[in-house]
């Protein structure tokens, strides 16, 4: 098991409410290597954002294995980058303060990084601004930097560019790409979007709804830059669609 | 928030945070003073003029002109600074007494829940009882000297900086405590890179309510019997029936009251200039 970046195994998860009891996950396996992208994409309530929550220690109540770099989640920390859906910066830090965040800037060395990882997520000249005075995409940018700084052995990112436009959104998975071949980071990614988990993964993993479960593994073997309107492109947009409708036949059949 | 720029192509290299000419901003303020003087200008030209026509007395109503020369007169008698600087002593006193003591607790209750249980009650509970109420208490307790002063200043103080504080605590948002754990912040780290940051707002909000609440206990303090200070020199000018001392008096609480309550904003434009408000 040493060799991956993430294991998961036979992991269940259940939500006790007052009158319900909700299974959110069934019997998830799956292995991350290193180096590797992996995009989630599944029905709304299929447990995406549980499961990614759970990997990130930010939920640490259910049943089965979770490893990163070999050794259990026991709880959030820097080895484990979360990106969440919002940007999620301090509005009273600028750019380079939220990025330090609890670093001292003063410190020559995280000064260094700092300037570094600006610079890969293309923000230079906007280290002074506020986060009021920023783009939602460059606010996203900011809060891919400021994971990236403290070198995590797995960035997790639940529908990160989701709220943005589709100009925008296109752009930042272009430089998430870029990001990735550079800083060779392991990259788990939460999805609605088929076109942007293609564009993306080295496997996508189709998720199905009540309970949660892993319907299918797809693994992507196309070559970067991959052409969105490409034959090969579409063809894989066939498949993914087939997997995933076959998913949604059998949840809806699932509810009835 | 951010939905103006969203649309924007990827980024120009010009930063953002320069688009308003800092000239045009300095004019409109400006001009923001000059249309606030209008008013009280208008109020003093009027009442200048029925007290000199007599047609209000001149003993109850003196004109401005003559309180601004009974002003002066006390201003070169060195009277006025004498008792001003004393008055200003004692409310800053209590008010560092009070205020210090408001945040230190506010901060307390607001980060531990046991401590809410504990203290909460028994402060909310001491909050609603008006000042004047306990003046004849202090009194008995610690006489008319300055302790009683102080300590009643400082009671008014620490009120509404303890709600404002602990109310700041609580309203920080429970996301950006998501994003704390995630960067593993330690307990020192939450506190003052989310928590005081994120309730400052609040507490500057409290801070300014806590000025004015002791600039306020100053006069009941000091009408309740004191030699010094501005609270007696207007006791005394009514003895007198100076009336203009009394009107400098009143004017003076009034400038000094306004003055502060100018620095602590000027202090909350420095220290939230990343807030993303409607600014009117
Ligand atoms: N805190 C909670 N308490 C109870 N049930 C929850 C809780 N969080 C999630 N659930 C339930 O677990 C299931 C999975 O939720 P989750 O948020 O992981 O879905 P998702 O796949 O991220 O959906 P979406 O695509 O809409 O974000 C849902 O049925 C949801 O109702
Ligand atoms: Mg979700």
């Amino acid at each position: 098991m040493g060799e991956f970046v993430l294991t998961i195994h036979q992991l269940n998860k259940t939500f006790f409410t007052d009158e319900n009891r909700t299974q959110a996950l069934s019997g998830i396996n799956l292995q991350v290597k290193d180096n590797e992208i992996i995009t989630i994409i599944g029905p709304s309530g299929c447990g995406k954002s549980t499961l990614l929550k759970i990997v990130a220690g930010l939920d640490l109540d259910y049943d089965g294995i979770v490893l990163v770099g070999g050794s259990q989640v026991e709880s959030p920390g820097r080895d484990k980058g979360f990106i969440f859906q919002e940007h999620r910066l301090f509005p009273w830090l600028t750019v380079e303060k939220n990025i330090a965040a609890d670093l001292d800037l003063k410190d020559p060395e995280v000064r260094a990084k700092v300037d570094r990882v600006i610079e890969l997520v293309k923000l230079k000249g906007f280290e002074k601004s506020y986060p009021k005075q920023l783009s939602g995409g460059m606010s996203q940018r900011v809060a891919i930097a400021r994971a990236l700084i403290r070198n995590p052995k797995i960035l997790l990112l639940d529908e990160p560019f989701g709220a943005l436009d589709a100009f925008t959104r296109s752009h930042l998975q272009e430089s998430l790409l870029d990001i990735w071949k550079e800083n060779q980071t392991t990259m788990l990614l939460v999805t609605h979007d088929i076109d942007e988990a293609i564009f993306l993964a080295n496997r996508i993993v189709v998720m199905d709804a009540r309970p949660g479960k892993i319907k299918g593994i797809i693994p992507v073997e196309l070559h970067h830059p991959r052409n969105r309107a490409g034959v090969a492109f579409m063809e894989m947009r066939k498949e993914v669609l087939k997997v995933l409708e076959y998913a949604e036949e059998t949840s809806n059949s699932w509810e009835i | 928030m951010s939905i103006m720029e969203k649309s924007r192509p990827f980024p120009a290299t010009l930063p953002t945070h320069k688009l308003k000419s800092p000239i045009i901003k300095k004019e409109s303020k400006w001009r923001n003073t000059l249309i606030g003087i209008v008013l009280p200008l208008v109020i003093l030209l009027i009442w200048q003029t029925l007290s000199g026509l007599k047609i209000i007395s001149p003993i109850l109503f003196p004109s401005p002109v003559s309180i601004a020369k009974e002003f002066y007169d006390m201003f070169l008698t060195g009277e006025l600074l004498t008792h001003l600087n004393i008055s200003v002593q004692r409310a800053a006193l209590g008010f560092l007494l009070g205020g210090s003591l408001g945040l230190l607790i506010g901060l307390i209750v607001g980060l531990k829940k046991r401590a809410e249980h504990i203290m909460d009650p028994s402060l909310q509970m001491l909050r609603t009882v008006p000042h004047l109420a306990i003046t004849p208490l202090f009194i008995l307790w610690f006489g008319f000297g300055e302790v009683s002063k102080v300590l009643l200043i400082a009671l008014g103080a620490f009120f509404p900086l303890y709600v404002n504080t602990f109310l700041g605590v609580r309203s920080v948002d429970g996301k950006l405590f998501d994003v704390a754990k995630v960067l593993e912040f330690n307990r020192f780290h939450q506190i003052t890179k989310l928590i005081i940051p994120s309730a400052l707002p609040n507490i500057l909000l409290g801070l300014r309510l806590s000025l004015g609440v002791a600039w306020l206990g100053l006069v009941v303090a000091e009408l309740m019997g004191s030699s010094e200070g501005i609270g007696y020199m207007i006791q005394d000018a009514r003895q007198f029936s100076r009336t203009s001392a009394v009107f400098v008096g009143i004017i003076i609480f009034a400038v000094v009251g306004k003055l502060v309550d100018s620095v602590v904003r000027l202090l909350e434009e420095r220290l939230l200039r990343w807030r993303d408000s409607y600014q009117g």
